[in-house]
């Protein structure tokens, strides 16, 4: 080999500082905002997929999956990759879950539907630096904590009873019958003891025509209410509020049947239950002209309209009715995430989460004005609809502008119904 | 309070409680004559309510009459399981006899889970939503028919146990195994039996529980917990005991639940065995040791 040769393959000082200069920069540049931009914005979907919840969470999941495709339909132009963790119902795992999802480089995270796991992964969320949509979470406390990377796109206890009852009132402006007398049914759970608590803290200043009479707690884990169901008839009232989840709702309105105790309505203030495809499936014509006030889409918008055909194509052997709630939300909290991203030009979680915190999307499934946050976090705005079981449907009766038929009220005895 | 709403309740309770005993019937047969406490009690009679729901939605037989099928069933698996697994078992500690019925009924469970999913099912006969009615006194059909079956059941059970050389055959061996080995009675087949009976005691137990309540994988537990209750209240071996102490639950529960908390009504089932275990702990209607 010649010297030139040589001098050309040997390590000098000046290769050594260049390289080593090199080197130094090159995590810089990765890091660069502007190369972040044309990255995916990852998203981690922390969802029960197994356990006494998995019917909820792969629900939320398909409201995850279809939104990429529907977000471009609608101009988004960010790309998205979507992970989930599955946290088996079980609040422990969940944390864990969020954890991973963060290791494994999530920008974002949305979840739970549970409120006490929606509250763990709230905390991880928080330590982490990483902003934390909620899809579906009722407790509170969640948006109470002074968060900065917490945000929820779902109504509280305290939101949910507050519009089931301002909806009641407007049920009996509409269809002329006010009952006077109510007798309450609520499951002594977390969730049952915490709607009851905001019922009973909110009730005296609604201005409500009825009164209830009576409140029975029951066991959800209870297979047997002919008791609660017979204390409940013997309070003659006319009015049943029920605060139930689906195996027990089926039960008590059995029970109802069985003893022959024909209230003027049943209606939930937002529990779930009485709207499933299992609650159809199982009483028949007896779930008809059952009313929940819940958050429900708003059927009778473009958005709405673009997301159930989304829908239908992309899952065509799911039900869409039995899926809305909870996919509609999780879609929402995918757009949220995304539209932020769009605004922040970052992955990274504090420009995310100021982003999130100026949010203002007025186009989305959902019933109710455009999204926004306030300083906690709470989208404060999120609106209820009166869904009365209608053929076997949920159907939106309240408020006008979304409904799909007139309400039935009060509704016709267990004997009248063909 | 309304006295109607006080008497349907009780009546209810009782109607209940009937059914609770049929079940508590099984593993008090099996303790009494084997000495082995099923700890997949509660498992076993789930698989006896989705037995009866697949055969109802198979065949539209109503579970009143799939309890001869489903019993028959349970008693060739609890034969088998006797025979095949538990028998080597009766000589060692009582916790490997636990550890190992647990384990059953966790594969149990855990099998059902994979089979059918975690909704619920039931068995939606024509007269689910219908009643009878006398006066003020309103009571279900199927809790009725339901009681009534239980009753039936547990005189052929006990007829069989009083009447029929087999019967007198097992009860030798509850009574003397000693003795029983030197007549030359067959005491492992004995026992086998007498697990087998004890299954389809359940199994009847679970056909007829299936028109009261909707079945999902994981209701075993509470119901070993509560076949336990019931035959510890009523007395650990005693079959008048089971029934017995099913009616005492069914009751403590209704009236709990009407006087006092809905919410806690399973709670005093719990405090009426804890009085049971400090003022009679041989139950209701045991023998002391």
């Amino acid at each position: 080999m010649n010297k030139q040769a040589k001098m050309a393959g040997r390590m000098t000082r000046r290769r050594f500082t260049q390289a080593a200069a090199a080197g130094l920069a090159a995590p810089a540049l990765l890091a660069h905002p502007v190369r972040a931009q044309g990255a995916p914005l990852k998203i981690g979907l922390v969802l029960a997929k197994s356990g006494v919840q998995a019917f909820f969470g792969q629900s939320c999941e398909r409201g995850a999956l279809m939104a990429p495709a529907l977000l471009a339909e609608l101009g988004y132009k960010a790309k998205v990759e979507l992970t989930t963790g599955d946290y088996e119902s079980n609040v422990d795992t969940a944390r864990i879950r969020a954890e991973k999802l963060i290791a494994d480089g999530a920008n974002v995270l949305i979840g739970c539907f549970d409120s006490g796991a929606t509250s763990a992964v709230a905390q991880v969320a928080e330590q982490k630096g990483v902003p934390f949509v909620i899809n579906v979470a009722a407790a509170p406390q969640i948006t109470e904590q002074g968060y900065k990377f917490v945000f929820r796109n779902f109504s509280t206890a305290l939101m949910l009873n507050q519009n089931a009852l301002v909806l009641m009132k407007d049920l009996f402006k509409e269809t002329g019958y006010t009952p006077k007398t109510c007798v309450l049914l609520h499951l002594n759970d977390t969730f049952g003891q915490a709607s009851k608590s905001v019922m009973d803290k909110i009730f005296p200043s609604m201005g409500m025509p009825f009164k209830i009479v009576e409140a029975i707690a029951y066991d959800p884990t209870a297979k047997d209410l002919s008791v609660e169901v017979a204390k409940a008839k013997a309070t003659e009232a006319d009015l049943v509020m029920v605060i139930s989840r689906l195996n027990d709702s089926i039960t008590l309105v059995r029970e109802m049947v069985k003893q022959r105790y024909e209230p003027k309505g049943i209606i939930s203030p937002g529990s779930p239950g009485m709207y499933d495809d299992q609650f159809y499936k199982t009483l028949g014509k007896y779930s008809e002209y059952i009313i929940t006030n819940t958050p429900w889409y708003n059927p009778n918008t473009d958005i709405a309209k673009k997301f159930r055909a989304a829908f239908e194509k992309k899952f065509p052997s799911d039900r869409f009715i039995g899926n809305v709630f909870n996919a509609g939300f999780t879609f929402e909290a995918v757009q949220i995430a995304v539209d932020a991203y769009t605004r922040a030009k970052s992955t990274d979680g504090k420009a995310l989460a100021e982003a999130l915190r100026s949010t203002n999307i007025a186009v989305h499934p959902m019933a109710g004005p455009p999204i926004t946050f306030d300083a906690k976090g709470q989208n404060v705005r999120i609106a209820s609809v009166a869904l009365q079981n209608r053929n076997l449907e949920p159907t939106v009766v309240l408020p006008a502008e979304a409904a799909q038929m007139k309400p039935v009220f009060p509704m016709p005895g267990w004997n009248n119904r063909g | 309070m309304p006295l109607d709403l006080l008497i349907n309740v009780t009546l209810g309770g009782i109607l209940t409680g009937l059914v609770y005993g049929l079940m508590a019937l099984g593993l008090s047969v099996i303790f009494g004559v084997v000495r082995i406490v099923n700890f997949a009690h509660g498992e076993m009679m789930t698989v006896a309510m989705y037995a009866a729901v697949l055969l109802f939605g198979w065949f539209k037989l109503d579970p009143l009459w799939a309890i001869l099928p489903v019993a028959a069933l349970l008693f060739v698996v609890g034969y088998a399981l006797q025979a095949g697994l538990i028998n080597p078992f009766i000589a060692r500690p009582e916790h490997s006899q636990f550890i190992l019925l647990v384990a059953i009924g966790t594969i149990i469970t855990n099998g059902m889970l994979m089979a059918f999913g975690p909704d619920a099912r039931n068995a939606q006969v024509g007269y689910a939503y219908d009643s009878f009615q006398i006066g003020p006194i309103l009571l279900d059909k199927v809790r009725v028919y339901a009681a009534a079956a239980s009753v039936v059941v547990a005189t052929g059970l006990f007829a069989f146990f009083r009447y029929a050389p087999l019967g007198k055959a097992i009860r030798a061996c509850a009574d003397n195994h000693r003795g029983a080995l030197v007549v030359g009675l067959d005491v492992k087949r004995l026992y086998a039996l007498t697990f087998g009976i004890g299954a389809a005691c359940v199994g009847a137990a679970g056909c007829l529980m299936v028109l009261l309540i909707d079945v999902t994988p994981t209701l075993g537990p509470g119901y070993t917990l509560l076949a336990f209750t019931i035959v510890i209240v009523g007395g650990l071996g005693s079959m008048a005991g089971a029934l017995l102490g099913g009616i005492l639950i069914g009751l403590s529960e209704a009236l709990a639940g009407l006087l006092l908390e809905p919410s806690a009504k399973s709670m005093f089932g719990f405090a009426l065995l804890i009085l049971v275990l400090l003022f009679r702990p041989q139950g209701l209607m045991g023998k002391r040791t």
